[in-house]
């Protein structure tokens, strides 16, 4: 198997499935699975006829991703007990958002970190809150955590002493040397309340945070997953009359309508989405570099396109930094050993 | 490019992927009579891949890939590559299976009834499974015993035995030097000699036993026995399983049907016939 596409072919309509041969199974087995879409493919292809080992296969990821789902929904619950004195209703982001409101996006998938927003001028109470409630800090050097604070969209990450899983508590979507600047009042001002204690983004908000998570805050590890987020959710919103025109207005606002527009035509390329023309047509140069590196994988689960993969690791500094603080920042870790590729 | 190798054992299927053809021959043999997945589709995938494009020719280093990786595994030498493919084989299993209870515990069976041992390594209970194996017990596992959560089953998982420095001269005396496999020299674990097990271990290997006692074996010490209390047994059974929090409730049940249906003993031993002869009394005990 040359590359992802027959997990994105089968994702994308689950009925394929009956077409496929045993070493085909394998290779889009194993390649769900080091893309972490297993759950999400388990989910996909719940009550079809698939051969007796793929569905062992696929039962044991039904039952990680529900563990998963649990123990993150409890994460949210404790960090709302924290914050709650300070009058801070948590506002979540990514996965743990999209289980708490339950999203398509949220089926099946696994979730790492809890990640939430909270105002800048608040980011101070809310670590000392996290502090007291027995999160702290993972070991890091001095470079690292001042790098943080003084570049980063986020605090350093917290990890809970006793449940060992990890925060990350956001002041916004993007870093602060990034080019685009989204609005982050808006985003938190826009927010939609749950109803117990805990709220997410406004739908095109959760697109456009999705979307800037993909291109602009990393070097597309788990790109595809995060593709599978932006279709679910383009999806589920597009039914809801005047979705598109909202989509356009507030990335317009946001200033990033190139990244949502190319995400739009890399989901449609990829999970078939149906999408807005007029938003899609933003500008497409390089689309064919995007997919060749969201679909870098063999059958037997390994990277592949070494060089684009580095490519997408240089670009995601280069967009993260201007180039002097570019330099500085790649020479002090090259000289603590930093690997550049995991 | 790789080459590949696939097997069953037990309820698990594997695929092996490695850049070299060594281990790749030395699995082949090694388990030349196990049957290959079912419908052709493994549970789990393993790599045994060159650390750097470099690393594949000059001082080959294999790192331990596959769909469960631990990020600070240690490298191996390319001769000690069979171990390689064993170790990677057992992390699938430990970090991926959710559908049994696994206890880190070798198991043998006699009349439906299984015997349970478990214990740090250089306890002995992989030897002690391996020589019952060959005493007319059905060796079932020497390294993970699979709970059954709603039936409280015990479920073979009969992989080859890894034998440790002083156990291959041990089991030499009551096995053919056939049966074992290449040896390997300074390991982290030690010198290494995989054996075969008995054929209708294989055979059966879909079969399942009723657990029945379970003993906590300690190798090098004066004879002793002393009954293991419940609650002990409970929390040295959570450090045992790899996946008992991962299964939540249902783990949580099984741990504890499994506890308080079945006795447990520590015993100490000075050599194996002192334990072999430890194990048949305990087990005339029990009817």
């Amino acid at each position: 198997m040359r590359d992802a596409r027959i997990l994105a072919w089968v994702l994308a309509d689950p009925s394929r499935a009956a077409q496929l041969r045993p070493h085909q199974w394998t290779a889009m087995l194993t390649i769900a699975q080091a893309e972490r879409l297993l759950g999400t493919l388990a989910h996909r292809l719940a009550g079809l006829d698939v051969p007796e080992t793929a569905a062992r296969v696929l039962d044991r990821a039904r039952r990680a991703a529900e563990t998963d789902r649990r123990q993150a929904l409890w994460e949210a619950e404790m960090a709302r007990q924290a914050l709650a004195p300070l009058g801070l209703p948590v506002l979540l982001l990514k996965g743990t958002a999209y289980l708490a409101a339950g999203m398509d996006a949220g089926r099946g998938r696994l979730v790492g970190d809890l990640d939430i927003l909270v105002p800048h001028d608040r980011m101070d109470d809310a670590e000392a809150a996290l502090l007291a409630a027995g999160w702290e800090w993972v070991k890091q050097d001095d470079y690292d955590d001042a790098y943080y604070r003084d570049h980063m969209h986020e605090l350093p990450p917290l990890i809970h002493k006793a449940r060992d899983r990890m925060i990350d508590v956001h002041h916004t979507i993007l870093p602060l040397t990034a080019r685009a600047r989204p609005d982050a009042a808006a985003l938190i001002g826009d927010a939609v309340d749950l109803g117990n204690g805990l709220s997410t983004l406004c739908p095109e908000d959760m697109v456009i945070h999705a979307v800037l998570h993909l291109f602009a805050d990393g070097d597309l590890s788990g790109g595809l997953r995060n593709l599978w987020d932006i279709d679910r959710m383009l999806r589920e919103f597009a039914e809801s009359d005047g979705f598109w025109d909202r989509l356009l207005a507030r990335s317009r606002h946001h200033k990033v309508t190139r990244y949502v527009s190319r995400a739009l035509r890399l989901s449609h390329h990829i999970f078939e989405t149906p999408v807005d023309p007029y938003l899609a047509w933003q500008g497409r140069r390089g689309d064919l570099f995007y997919t060749g590196r969201l679909l870098a994988r063999n059958g037997w689960g390994q990277d592949t396109a070494k060089l684009l993969r580095f490519a997408f690791y240089l670009r995601s500094h280069w967009i993260r930094m201007p180039p002097l603080m570019l330099a500085r920042h790649l020479f002090t870790k090259w000289r603590k050993g930093h690997q550049p590729i995991r | 490019m790789m080459r590949a190798f696939t097997v069953q054992v037990g309820p698990v299927g594997f695929r092996v992927g490695s850049a070299w053809s060594g281990p790749i021959r030395a699995l082949d043999w090694l388990y030349a009579d196990y049957p290959k997945p079912a419908d052709g589709i493994p549970d789990f995938t393993v790599r045994l891949e060159p650390v750097s494009a470099l690393r594949r020719w000059v001082r080959p280093s294999v790192a331990i890939r596959g769909d469960f990786m631990l990020p600070d595994a240690v490298p191996t030498s390319l001769a000690h590559g069979l171990l390689a493919a064993e170790m990677a084989m057992n992390l699938q299993v430990a970090m991926g299976e959710r559908r049994f209870l696994l206890l880190h515990a070798s198991s043998v069976e006699r009349d439906g009834k299984v015997l349970l041992m478990t214990g740090e390594s250089g306890s002995g209970k992989s030897t002690l499974s391996a020589l019952l194996g060959e005493k007319g017990w059905r060796f079932m596992g020497d390294e993970f015993a699979l709970i059954e959560p709603e039936t409280g089953l015990a479920f073979p998982f009969p992989r080859p035995v890894s034998l440790k420095n002083e156990a291959v001269a041990e089991m030499l005396r009551h096995v053919a030097a056939e049966r074992l496999g290449p040896e390997m020299v300074g390991t982290p674990k030690g010198d290494i000699r995989h054996l075969k097990p008995p054929t209708e271990a294989i055979r059966r290997m879909g079969e399942s036993g009723k657990p029945a006692l379970l003993l906590f074996p300690r190798f090098g010490l004066a004879r002793d026995v002393r009954p293991v209390p419940p609650s002990e047994v409970f929390v040295r059974l959570t450090q045992a399983s790899t996946n008992y929090t991962m299964l939540g409730e249902r783990g949580f049940e099984a741990l504890t049907n499994l506890v308080q249906r079945i006795p447990a003993c520590a015993i100490d031993y000075p050599d194996t016939e002192t334990a072999l002869a430890l194990v048949d009394e305990l087990w005339a005990e029990l009817t």
